[in-house]
């Protein structure tokens, strides 16, 4: 019987994709001051060029190992690795990571170009450089046209794209999105997974990506972690063989509903565990 | 302009001074009916009568308020955005100061007033000195709460995009406190006004000072009672031009992007 706070008794299992490693996380764990144990030592290889996904119930942690990854908190224990260094050296060897939240966070008062541009600008590129990259990025989440609005002018799925192109205009070599398409509609939301998965597939950018959807986790990702809570861990890894480019057609097929349908009973196991505690 | 904007503006113009008109109307027909004598209570013509004549004189007094007004405005928004960003360093520093600063606003400016026309020589100075504590409190308080009124959301991005303190402060905060800075520059501007106005009556009509206030003090005295009239509708003018001003800065500033000046979406 493995340690209970360790991983559910199944193994957490999947084929582990080959490929460097990206993010290594080695027995992190993380405890809050108040005493919430939010998440139970993680182990977990993050492979270049994978898309990975993290699921799970309310309170499992996954927006907390997130910004674990993106080293916005540190872990209690453990420790984690990114191109096989401490975050304070990564940025020294030019490798850069890029953070998508819920909420497109915006200033206002700029224009989208100028809210395109913000990384650049604070890490002091040249100004034609950063110009070519943000029309490159803009027009890569299909915003060309918006370049000289303002953010009030945008509807949601609009400003999320900025908030995407954001990220992609500093050209990163990890992609972290929490759960970024959560407050908009079901049409805006597949169209952006379409985006997003085939943006994804042109460069191969490492991601990991938190959701509560299951058909978004199974339409984007290469491997999804199912977590469990309380505390939060990894229970299940699972592979998505289906091939890219992926479209809207990879969503009406069988194969589709069989994934759902697995990652749906992995969730429900979970989720029956965590009663049973 | 679209249609509708244009009579939206045309009834922001026209609606308050066809309101005003028919006060003006009114006032004159009840004074006149009512046989009101001309030194308790003037007619608008009287009043207008008066400005006419001694139009040079009033003007020249509003010049001189004036100038002490927008002089106690600039200084206090100098010395209230440099105090804003001190509290904004440290929280100690704010909660040790600011109950201090509460003190400017809440002491009557006419108890103060002649203690500080003896302390300082030149009297045009003390009265902008006067003006300034007047005018200050708003532009402290209202900036340092714009300068922690922060999206975390953006700080959090600032904070992971590794920007420095200044990069913070020019891309960020201020940015972010403009609609809040506009918010107190609207209410000092009056508040100077209101300032120069009320040391000017402190000092009294001794000093060298002859300004509006001076006038009404002694319209009052020679009981020109349309004169002291004409003499507070220009110190009227004078604030509510004070007031537009401030607004057409801050729709310039914010128009393209604040709730406060874009209005509701349909």
């Amino acid at each position: 019987m493995l340690a209970p706070n360790k991983t559910c008794p199944e193994s957490a299992g999947g084929r582990v994709p080959t490929g460097a490693p990206v993010v290594e996380i080695l027995s992190a764990d993380k405890v809050f001051p108040n005493g919430t144990r939010a998440l139970a030592p993680i182990d977990l290889t993050i492979v270049a060029g994978e898309f990975l996904t993290l699921i799970g119930p309310s309170g499992c942690g996954k927006s907390t190992l997130l910004k674990l990854i993106a080293n916005l908190i540190e872990p209690s224990d453990g420790r984690i690795l990114w191109w096989s260094d401490a975050f304070g050296r990564v940025g020294s060897s030019g490798r850069s990571l890029a953070f998508v939240f819920q909420d497109p966070t915006l200033m206002p008062w700029a224009r989208v170009e100028a809210n395109v541009r913000l990384p650049l600008d604070l890490a002091r590129t040249p100004k034609a450089e950063s110009s070519k990259r943000v029309a490159e990025a803009l027009s890569r989440v299909g915003l060309e046209g918006v370049a000289r609005h303002y953010p009030r002018q945008l509807s949601g799925g609009m400003k999320m794209r900025v908030s995407i192109a954001r990220s992609l205009a500093t050209e990163p070599d990890l992609l972290l999105m929490d759960e970024p398409f959560g407050a908009l509609d079901e049409f805006t939301r597949n169209r952006l997974d379409a985006d997003l998965v085939r943006l994804w597939w042109e460069r191969k950018l490492t991601t990991v990506f938190v959701t509560h959807s299951i058909y978004e986790a199974v339409f984007l990702s290469t491997r999804v972690a199912v977590m469990g809570a309380q505390p939060g861990r990894i229970c299940k890894v699972m592979t998505i063989d289906e091939p890219h480019p992926r479209d809207e057609s990879f969503r009406n097929a069988p194969r589709f509903a069989e994934y759902c349908r697995a990652l749906s009973a992995s969730l429900t196991e979970v989720s029956l565990q965590q009663m049973q505690r | 302009m679209r249609p509708l904007a244009q009579s939206e503006t045309a009834m922001t113009i026209a609606a308050p001074l066809a309101v005003g008109l028919v006060i003006v109307v009114f006032w004159e027909i009840l004074c006149r009916s009512a046989h009101v004598p001309v030194f308790l209570f003037p007619k608008p013509s009287d009043i207008a009568l008066k400005l006419a004549s001694d139009w040079p004189t009033l003007l020249a007094a509003l010049w001189m308020t004036l100038r002490v007004a927008l002089q106690a405005f600039i200084s206090a928004i100098v010395v209230g955005v440099l105090i804003a960003f001190l509290f904004v360093q440290s929280r100690a520093v704010e909660k040790s100061f600011f109950p201090y600063a509460v003190l400017l606003q809440v002491t009557p400016i006419v108890a103060i007033a002649p203690l500080i026309i003896i302390l300082v020589k030149n009297t045009q100075v003390a009265l902008t000195i006067c003006a300034t504590v007047v005018a200050l409190f708003p532009i402290i308080s209202n900036t340092t709460l714009g300068l922690r009124s922060v999206d975390p959301g953006l700080v959090n991005l600032f904070r992971m995009n590794r920007a420095g303190r200044l990069q913070t402060l020019f891309r960020l905060r201020i940015p972010s406190a403009l609609p809040y800075f506009f918010g107190g520059l609207r209410i000092s501007s009056g508040l100077a006004l209101i300032g120069a106005v009320v040391a000017e009556f402190v000092a009294g009509t001794g000093g060298r000072s002859a300004g509006l206030a001076y006038e009404i003090l002694q319209s009052g005295f020679q009981l020109d009672i349309p004169r002291m009239f004409a003499a507070l509708f220009l110190i009227t003018l004078a604030g509510v031009g004070l007031f537009t001003i401030m607004t057409g800065f801050s729709k310039l500033a914010l128009g393209q992007w604040h709730e406060s000046e874009v209005g509701a979406e349909t």
